[in-house]
């Protein structure tokens, strides 16, 4: 990419942060972002399938290296949603394998090298390529959107429709009418801020992270055979390693804390004011 | 970075994997983890309860050791009484047999002994006849003088 004598900083930053899309309809809102629903379904069937070929074999004799990974893994999400939820863990449980699986394996494409990626996309022909789903508003607010019907459909399930109702007026002031409104205000408040903080956690780090190595990867395309070149070439390749290896416990952080917190808001739906 | 259309293909993809990991992963995994660890707590309690039975295997073990070793000791007491009461019954009954060979040559020396003073009682006698005879020059008539010779044969 450094090569083409055209290429502006801007136009490098820019074209990592396009989509390839698809127009399905009029207007801007119909159109698909093909690179991400692609990757996220590659992605998610890898995760998600490799499990499941584990965990299809999967029996009580001893079990081999891979199993007692996936066991350890599954037990490591299993523990996590008992601590937060102490009922039936048969939907909480794979909602969390699923969360972890999937945004981690989506997190992961962050650290392969981008101007790799362009490479490979220009080679293919696509005129744009990002290859990770969970920089992409879309899958973060998806996910997260998804969490928040769940806990409106916990909270019915658990109290009904009246004690749900009844708890939106209520909670947290008290239940004189003249602090219903300021209660149904704070609640419909608090119920917003779950999901958009949610969503908008997940693609402000991906995100971030993503600008940083376009960032030192633009650092890199001023190398050249001068001083000042070599140093530059230089630190971009050290910051990027470094930054690479940080990336590592990010990736793994994020996944876990979306994991976490839908567990425990979908937990708190059940919970009884 | 706009929000579209994308959004409800992701909340489906979310979906249809929830759904995935609903049906096909977790079961298969808590089942198997499940019975491993009814498999292990069930193999602890095996082991527990061997244990208890080794303990009383190794228990009932000695006492019927104690009682084979208290029998033979009382078999080889036993025995050891027998052997002395066979060993006095054997002396016994040699020094009977050997009192009784020594009675029985002595009643034979005895009764050689009276036999051979009777021979030569009957013998002087006969001397003492002849003798007498001798003296006499004549014969003697036995049957007149038997009486003599049987208190002479009495007197030798």
């Amino acid at each position: 990419m450094a090569a083409q004598g055209t290429l502006t900083p801007s136009d490098y930053i820019a074209h990592h942060l396009t989509n390839l899309t698809v127009k399905v309809g009029e207007g801007g809102f119909w159109t698909l972002n093909l690179d991400t629903i692609i990757m996220s379904w590659v992605l998610g069937l890898v995760g998600l399938g490799g499990i499941w070929l584990v965990a299809k074999g999967a029996t009580a004799e001893v079990p081999g290296k891979l199993q007692s990974f996936i066991e350890m893994f599954f037990e490591f999400v299993d523990n996590t949603v008992r601590d937060v939820f102490p009922g039936s863990r048969a939907f909480l449980g794979p909602l969390a394998i699923t969360i972890f699986t999937w945004v981690f394996m989506m997190n992961l494409m962050d650290l392969i090298p981008i101007d790799w990626v362009a490479t490979l996309s220009h080679g293919l022909g696509a005129p744009a390529w990002k290859a990770v789903p969970s920089t992409d508003l879309n899958t973060t607010f998806a996910m997260s959107f998804s969490i928040f019907f769940l806990i409106i459909f916990f909270s019915f399930k658990a109290k009904g429709a009246g004690g749900f109702v009844h708890e939106l007026f209520t909670a947290p002031f008290g239940a004189n009418p003249l602090l219903w409104i300021p209660n149904l205000a704070l609640n419909i408040i608090e119920l917003l801020a779950k999901p958009v903080s949610l969503g908008m956690r997940l693609f402000g780090n991906m995100y971030a992270g993503e600008l940083i190595f376009m960032l030192l990867g633009l650092l890199g395309t001023i190398a050249s055979l001068t001083f000042g070149g070599l140093i530059a070439g230089g630190a971009s390749a050290v910051l990027t390693w470094g930054w690479a290896v940080f990336h590592i416990l990010i990736i793994l952080l994020q996944a876990f804390i979306f994991m976490v917190l839908s567990v425990v808001y979908i937990a708190m739906a059940h919970e009884h004011h | 970075m706009n929000i579209n259309a994308t959004l409800f293909v992701q909340a489906l993809s979310f979906a249809f994997l929830i759904w995935f990991a609903v049906k096909f992963i977790w079961p298969p995994l808590t089942r198997a983890i499940e019975e491993r660890n009814k498999r292990i707590a069930d193999g602890l309690a095996a082991a527990e309860k061997g244990k208890a039975a080794l303990v009383e295997a190794e228990r009932k073990g000695e006492a019927s050791m104690k009682e084979a070793r208290d029998r033979a000791s009382g078999v080889l007491t036993e025995s050891e009484k027998r052997g002395t009461q066979i060993v006095d019954e054997a002396r016994q009954a040699a020094k009977a047999e050997a009192d009784r060979i020594v009675a029985g040559a002595r009643e034979q020396i005895a009764a050689e002994v009276a036999k051979a003073r009777t021979e030569l009682r009957e013998q002087v006698a006969r001397l003492a006849v002849a003798g007498a005879e001798k003296i006499l020059q004549r014969e003697v008539d036995a049957k007149a003088h038997a009486e003599m010779l049987n208190k002479l044969k009495a007197e030798l």
